[in-house]
């Protein structure tokens, strides 16, 4: 099952640069919330701090409370801990170039001292039966390598392999901006089908697809939250000017 | 408005010209004349030791030790055995060495500290080898109080890191961020995901700087004269002198015996081969390991 995310007063910078300002959200378990802004607003910044993947980049850090179920997301829990709780799946998908489709899958149990084949085979079959690849791969699933695959087939990989942790939160970093439309509409099913069991944010150019996956949608404008509510509201009667400028397209 | 040619039809198009055509095949041959002036050398050597070298080539020259001047026959086994002992030693000290120290300035060596581990393994890199010969005789040959092959094997060692070193940086530093990324987004911790993941994904570019510098070390001679210093008999003891090839081609090279010279040819093939022989076993073996890892 999902959890909620409870953030305040969020701020993060890289270097001196201040990139997020006092952000406070709260993100519902098990819907899709989406986080949508032009290019630079610190979308990708918001949900990079949400699995605290923001503190890898050098002279980047973050301050305020993230707070997922029970757990303190930046206060007594190691960064490795809470990725394992929430999974990302990046902009360009990332397959490990060097490893079968099985192996791809496997990583993040493998790599962290999980070594039961049995489970692991279990295991790895869910995770992409849940990302709708198991059909297309199930025959070459440790012949071929991930980077085989195409761009949409690589993508659905990533979250298949993102999936097999078993987090509880699944950050979507624009998850279909380099991707066909009918990958994108295999992505987008695939996101309703996975609401029933995680809370997904996803970060989105794209506003027909927010308004198509998700319930909720926050709109960023240079580093502040400027609305969040939910996403029918937004895109037809949202309650600030710059949330309309943008919606309607006169910037951005 | 400029005529845009938007219908069907109105374009032509020109047909090639001569000028171009004659330039397209005078660049396509220069490149291919190019990569013949390339190989020539190689080829040159290999012909040149084949017919100077194989006529002393015999199953004595690969199993016997070497016999007093004078006497026929005779061979290098010892020699050619020392070669592989030496470069053994100065592979498991170097290799780890040269890779752990790619991995700091790739991974980790974004700092001054990094910036001068760098320019000194480039300075190293251009240290003539006798110089090496002569710390290495300093270090270790002094300490222990006579010549070894341990000491050749340092001397060689130290000349094999900074290639490793830098060659392994360049490899990982080519491999792309978002594979980082993507295992730390899984929760794995950043020692492994640069052991498992990293540098697993350079492995191939890792293992040629490798092979590069063992390539380039197993034929010196000057580190070795007075570090594994040579020897008539066989040698296994680490801290007693050994033979090595180069060492032998060299001994016999300047000697003034006829039958010495051939065998010095002899050797130099030998050498050649297999110089040759283990850098491709290890290509094809990382090969294997690499469909292995991808299986």
């Amino acid at each position: 099952m999902g959890v909620g995310i409870k953030v305040e007063h969020l701020n993060a910078w890289f270097g001196k640069t201040q990139a997020l300002h006092d952000i406070s959200i709260d993100v519902p378990a098990n819907h899709a919330t989406a986080v949508i802004g032009p290019s630079g607003c610190g979308k990708s910044t918001f949900v990079r701090c949400l699995n605290r993947m923001h503190e890898t980049v050098p002279d980047a850090r973050a301050t305020g409370k993230v707070r997922m179920g029970e757990l303190d997301v930046y206060n007594g829990t190691a960064a490795v801990q809470i990725r394992r709780r929430i999974g990302m799946v990046f902009q360009k998908a990332n397959p490990f170039p060097t490893m079968s489709i099985y192996d791809n899958v496997a990583a993040g149990l493998k790599l962290n001292g999980f070594h039961d084949r049995q489970r692991l085979d279990e295991i790895v079959e869910r995770s992409l039966k849940l990302s709708a690849l198991w059909d297309e791969v199930k025959d070459t699933l440790r012949k071929k390598s991930g980077a085989s695959l195409s761009g949409g087939q690589q993508q659905r990989l990533c979250i298949a392999r993102a999936l097999a942790v078993s987090p509880e939160v699944l950050l979507m970093d624009e998850p279909c901006s380099a991707l066909d439309p009918i990958s994108t509409g295999k992505i987008e099913e695939l996101i309703f089908q996975l609401k029933e069991n995680f809370t997904i944010v996803i970060v989105t150019h794209n506003m027909q697809q927010a308004s198509r996956v998700a319930e909720f949608t926050g709109f960023f404008l240079l580093g502040k939250l400027i609305e969040f509510d939910k996403t029918e509201k937004i895109f037809t009667t949202p309650s600030d000017k710059r949330t309309e400028d943008y919606i309607t397209g006169r910037f951005g | 408005m400029p005529n845009l040619g938007t219908q069907t039809g109105q374009f032509e198009i020109a047909p090639i010209s001569l000028w171009r055509r004659g330039m397209n095949g005078f660049v396509t041959l220069a490149a291919g004349a190019a990569v013949v002036l390339v190989l020539l050398p190689l080829g040159a050597i290999f012909a040149y030791l084949i017919y100077k070298g194989l006529g002393s080539i015999n199953w004595a020259f690969l199993t016997q030790t070497p016999k007093p001047v004078g006497e026929a026959g005779g061979g290098m086994a010892n020699a050619i055995a020392g070669s592989a002992y030496v470069l053994a030693i100065a592979s498991v000290m170097g290799v780890p060495i040269g890779i752990g120290a790619g991995i700091y300035l790739a991974e980790y060596g974004r700092n001054r500290f990094g910036d001068v581990i760098r320019f000194t393994a480039d300075v190293l890199n251009g240290v003539p080898s006798i110089v090496v010969g002569i710390v290495a005789y300093g270090i270790v040959v002094l300490g222990q109080g006579h010549f070894s092959a341990l000491a050749g094997g340092v001397a060689l060692a130290i000349m094999m890191i900074p290639t490793i070193t830098r060659t392994s940086e360049e490899m990982l530093l080519l491999v792309p961020n978002a594979v980082r990324e993507a295992a730390y987004g899984l929760g794995v911790s950043r020692w492994r995901t640069t052991l498992s993941i990293t540098l697993r994904t350079a492995t191939s570019g890792v293992i040629t700087g490798v092979m590069l510098a063992f390539a380039r070390v197993a034929g010196e001679t000057a580190p070795l004269l007075f570090t594994a210093f040579g020897n008539q008999y066989w040698n296994w003891k680490m801290n007693q002198p050994t033979a090595a090839l180069s060492l032998q081609v060299y001994t016999y090279a300047i000697s003034p015996f006829d039958e010495w010279h051939r065998q010095a040819w002899a050797g130099a093939l030998i050498l050649i081969v297999l110089i040759v022989a283990s850098v491709s076993a290890v290509r094809i073996a990382a090969g294997r390991g690499m469909l292995k890892g991808a299986n």
